[in-house]
């Protein structure tokens, strides 16, 4: 890979706390989706979060990026402590996203949903990106450029022009990947990247994932059901049930725990 | 021309001063393109020249001697055609390496021929290697061109080529000494030395490497280049496989002689679409990649709007009456050239645009049998497609097709001077210039290969038309007879059965046999759309091959060629009696095919040994198969069913069929 992609995201040093969660608490009306969770993320880690079905996973998801806001508690991401975020200055600040559900522009194609998560990046004014003249051609091929390098990089170089509404799933949440990458976030939060895929498919996305990890060092914070994954691919794993906090460990660690068996195969009443 | 063939060409006997050559007359001409990064890259023959240089400079560092062997294992990329040519401009010998072999068939080609230095294209390529690389004493250093994920590997005797054509090409251009000697290499090549040597596809057991030279390389290629026409403003897409002697002809051989520019896919998946960007002159494409395409249009048309499709099948009707005529230059009535200039204008010329065959002037297909349909579909929309018999040992051309005479069931004419004999067995032999050296460490295969007055045995059986045309009906081997004594050619059925685009790949048994029976495999692609279409549901291919209407469907194709068979006195008694679909695709990766796609009929005979008994048991309406299957990344596993199989009555011999007729 080159240099201009290496260098934009940036290099891994664990051990610096990159994101802390404080005593969150979150309630839809009478609903508590996140009860009294405090956990952290450290810069260069794969963080795994998993739990049984309504557990508050895509909650906690929601409120690191901004789109919940959580009612006790608070977030500190790169040392900047605050209650509430809006999505766009989560976005702003360094944190991508992908989706449960595929999330994409489906009559655009590969490279152009590709290029909307550069959005962000962009400077040049209205007026010459109407025109699509001086500043902002240079700027859209910069921009282009730095695509391709996702486009190589997840290996998706033939649907570079096809529309992702056309594309089998897998491929779409590879694309939506892409996207989330070409923002240079720090932080990548992975809403079950994996799910309703085939096993080839899981094994070429889990290849990505740690590729996006080890290359380039950004921190991801990812949501799976598969086990053998979660295992396999993260650091450190947050168990969640109830919208509680029953385990945050090394995954070894986390599989021998007796209340994470409890949650996930029940236990008699 | 790209090569005078008077006063300058006894001098360039080589293909390191063919590139010397290219930079001096033509060195801003493209020589090379690669798609990268979405953009084109361009080299032109100086650039070339340079870049081998520098790399032949990097493998002399590295020890590369004249004779050593450089093995080249990977897809169509610049790189590993420039290491095919910086192993030539030293005197040393490259072989290039299927890619999609496994470790263990590449572990054999690398131990028989006695590699040094192998190039790899990536990762997988060079993980291969490595597992193999303790049982490989004299390989020393392992050289790879895409970086990624090699970056942790111990490179101790691993070399980015990147990295090495930079410090090599700083040196040449820093010391004069260093220079001159490099070109002192190529002024001491020797056209009668060992150019290159390509392994044989391995259809009949462990593949054999077939040395060919310079010289005899570079007079076969002139002489195709001087039939075809080919100058330096044609143009191809290399995306055959590399080690393939076809792509080594077309792609490096011709280029190098005439002077054309080679471009270089960006992956194996965005052939097509680089084929459209690229819009080629110069097109090979084996007759299986034709019909998948053909398949293709044929699927979207069905989906296409009302209008479109009448237009479509309006106008490739007035192309099957007319369009061939008009190809072949013969006169046609007004309206009819009014007609299909029109459809030209509306459907041939967006169509042929779509595929990337607009600019094509001439296009050949080989490997295999073509179906009449599928071979003048293409021809009627005004495509130059020809066919061509050829093998490694012949460097490709045995006969060729020229402009304007041209048939779907023959493979043509010898080729310039080449001459062909038939021998008493009905084997075809041939004498050609670009015929090979020697098998590699194998004298008795290669005295076994030759005839005493110097001819070599293709396996081939065939017999010359009227017109003195070459038609192939089987390999000389596997022509037999029924136990009845009447004529038994496997694959002239199998391919009749393969014109169908439902059948994907069939097996035919019968050599002493009592009647034929052929084990099928479905095309899902076609066969999927035909069950949506027909509100068929099914869970696998598996399930969609055991289907009793997918059965019922075969069964009418069978038929079909029953009859067609039934119209040919020879090939009469030879009718299919009984047959069976196989719940899994034919794969090269469990040894049923060859890593050219063809079929392995012992090895298959073999592995499903109860099926083949059951076809000739005639209580058997079904049997059991347990199979093992490898899947990609090498791990096994097991798959079981039960195959039913279905009667087919023969149809009653006729003197004159339909096909017959066609042909006349």
């Amino acid at each position: 890979m080159t240099k201009g992609l290496d260098a934009a995201l940036c290099a891994p040093t664990r051990g610096e706390v990159l994101l802390a969660i404080d005593r969150i608490s979150l309630t839809f009306g009478g609903v508590t989706a996140i009860n009294d969770v405090s956990f952290d993320i450290e810069r260069g880690e794969i963080r795994a979060i998993i739990g049984p079905n309504g557990a508050g996973k895509t909650s906690l998801l929601n409120v690191i990026n901004g789109f919940y806001h959580p009612q006790q508690g608070h977030i500190t991401f790169k040392g900047k402590t605050r209650r509430r975020m809006k999505p766009y200055e989560a976005a702003r600040s360094g944190i991508a996203r992908t989706f449960q559900n595929v999330a994409l522009f489906k009559g655009m194609t590969t490279l152009d949903n590709i290029m909307t998560g550069r959005n962000l990046h962009m400077r040049s004014s209205f007026f010459w990106q109407l025109w699509r003249h001086g500043p902002a051609l240079r700027e859209e091929i910069a921009h282009r450029k730095f695509c391709e390098e996702i486009i190589d990089f997840l290996e998706i170089e033939h649907i570079r022009k096809v529309p992702v509404g056309r594309l089998p799933y897998g491929l779409q949440k590879r694309v939506e990947l892409g996207r989330a990458l070409a923002m240079q976030p720090d932080l990548l939060l992975l809403d079950e990247p994996m799910a309703g895929m085939n096993l080839e498919e899981k094994e070429d996305m889990c290849r990505y994932i740690i590729d996006v990890n080890r290359h380039y060092g950004t921190t991801i914070a990812l949501i799976e059901h598969d086990i053998g994954v979660v295992m396999d691919l993260s650091d450190r794993v947050l168990v969640l049930e109830y919208g509680r906090k029953i385990a945050d460990d090394e995954p070894a660690a986390v599989k021998a725990d007796q209340n994470v068996i409890d949650a996930y195969l029940g236990v008699p009443h | 021309m790209g090569l005078d063939p008077g006063a300058a060409s006894f001098a360039l006997d080589t293909f390191a001063k063919l590139l010397r050559h290219h930079a001096d007359i033509r060195g801003r001409r493209p020589a090379m393109r690669h798609k990268d990064r979405g953009i084109w890259q361009t080299w032109s023959w100086a650039e070339l020249y340079a870049n081998v240089r520098a790399l032949a400079q990097a493998l002399k560092t590295l020890g590369v001697q004249r004779h050593d062997k450089i093995a080249v294992v990977g897809s169509n990329r610049p790189r590993l055609y420039w290491s095919i040519a910086a192993a030539q401009m030293l005197g040393a010998v490259p072989v290039p390496i299927y890619a999609d072999a496994v470790a263990e068939e590449m572990a054999h080609v690398l131990e028989n021929a006695d590699i040094s230095i192998a190039v790899a294209q990536d990762q997988e390529q060079v993980d291969k290697i490595m597992s193999v690389l303790e049982t490989l004493p004299l390989l020393r250093h392992v050289l790879y061109d895409e970086e990624r994920g090699l970056a942790d590997y111990d490179h101790a005797r691993l070399h980015a080529m990147t990295q090495l054509i930079e410090t090599a090409a700083a040196e040449l251009a820093a010391n004069a000494v260093t220079a001159a000697a490099l070109d002192a290499e190529i002024t001491a090549g020797n056209g009668a030395d060992p150019s290159v040597m390509l392994y044989t596809s391995g259809t009949t057991g462990r593949s054999k490497g077939v040395v060919l030279s310079a010289e005899r390389c570079i007079k076969a290629a002139s002489d195709t280049v001087a039939f075809d026409h080919l100058g330096d403003t044609d143009e191809a897409l290399a995306y055959l496989p590399l080690a393939w002697v076809g792509d080594h002809y077309m792609n490096y051989a011709q280029s190098f002689v005439s002077g054309f520019c080679i471009a270089c896919p960006e992956s194996r998946e965005t052939v097509e679409q680089d084929l459209r960007e690229i819009g080629p002159t110069y097109y090979f494409a084996p007759p299986r990649v034709l019909e998948a395409q053909l398949t293709r249009i044929m699927i979207r048309m069905e989906d296409a709007g009302f209008i479109k499709r009448r237009l479509f099948h309006y106008f490739l009707g007035i192309a099957k009456s007319w369009g061939e005529k008009i190809l072949d230059k013969e006169r046609v009535p007004a309206g009819a050239l009014i007609l299909y200039r029109l459809g030209e204008l509306l459907i041939y010329g967006p169509l042929k645009n779509v595929l990337g065959f607009s600019r094509i002037r001439i296009a050949y297909t080989a490997g295999e049998a073509i179906g009449a349909d599928l071979f003048s579909f293409y021809r009627a929309l005004g495509l130059n497609l020809k066919q061509l018999y050829g093998q490694t040992e012949a460097f490709l051309y045995v006969t060729c097709h020229a402009d304007g005479a041209i048939r779907s069931d023959t493979v043509g004419p010898a080729a310039p001077n080449v001459s062909i004999r038939i021998s008493e067995a009905g084997e075809v032999l041939f004498k050609s210039p670009g015929q090979f050296v020697a098998y590699y460490k194998e004298p008795e295969k290669t005295a076994d290969a030759l005839t005493p007055d110097g001819y070599v045995k293709t396996g081939d059986a065939g017999f010359f038309d009227s017109d003195g045309q070459l038609k192939i009906i089987d390999r000389a081997k596997d022509v037999g007879r029924l136990s009845d004594g009447s004529l038994f050619a496997p694959k002239y059925i199998e391919n009749k059965l393969k014109f169908f685009p439902d059948i994907k790949e069939a097996v035919a048994f019968g050599h002493d046999r009592a009647f034929v029976s052929v084990m099928l495999n479905i095309d899902l692609l076609s066969l999927g759309n035909w069950a949506e279409r027909n509100a068929l549901s099914y869970a696998s291919y598996q399930d969609l091959a055991g289907h009793p209407r997918v059965y019922e469907k075969l069964a009418q194709h069978v038929r079909a060629v029953n009859s067609a068979l039934a119209g040919e006195s020879v090939m009469a008694g030879a009718q299919i009696r009984r047959f069976l679909i196989l719940p899994k695709e034919l794969d090269a990766d469990d040894g049923e095919l060859t890593r050219t796609l063809k079929v392995r009929r012992g090895f298959i005979a073999e592995r499903y040994a109860p099926l083949v008994q059951a076809l000739y048991d005639a209580q058997a309406e079904a049997a059991d198969i347990a199979t093992e299957i490898t899947f990609e990344d090498g791990r096994k596993g097991e798959l079981r069913a039960r195959v039913k199989i279905a009667d087919i009555l023969p149809a009653p011999a006729t003197s004159r069929s339909a096909e017959m007729e066609r042909a006349a």
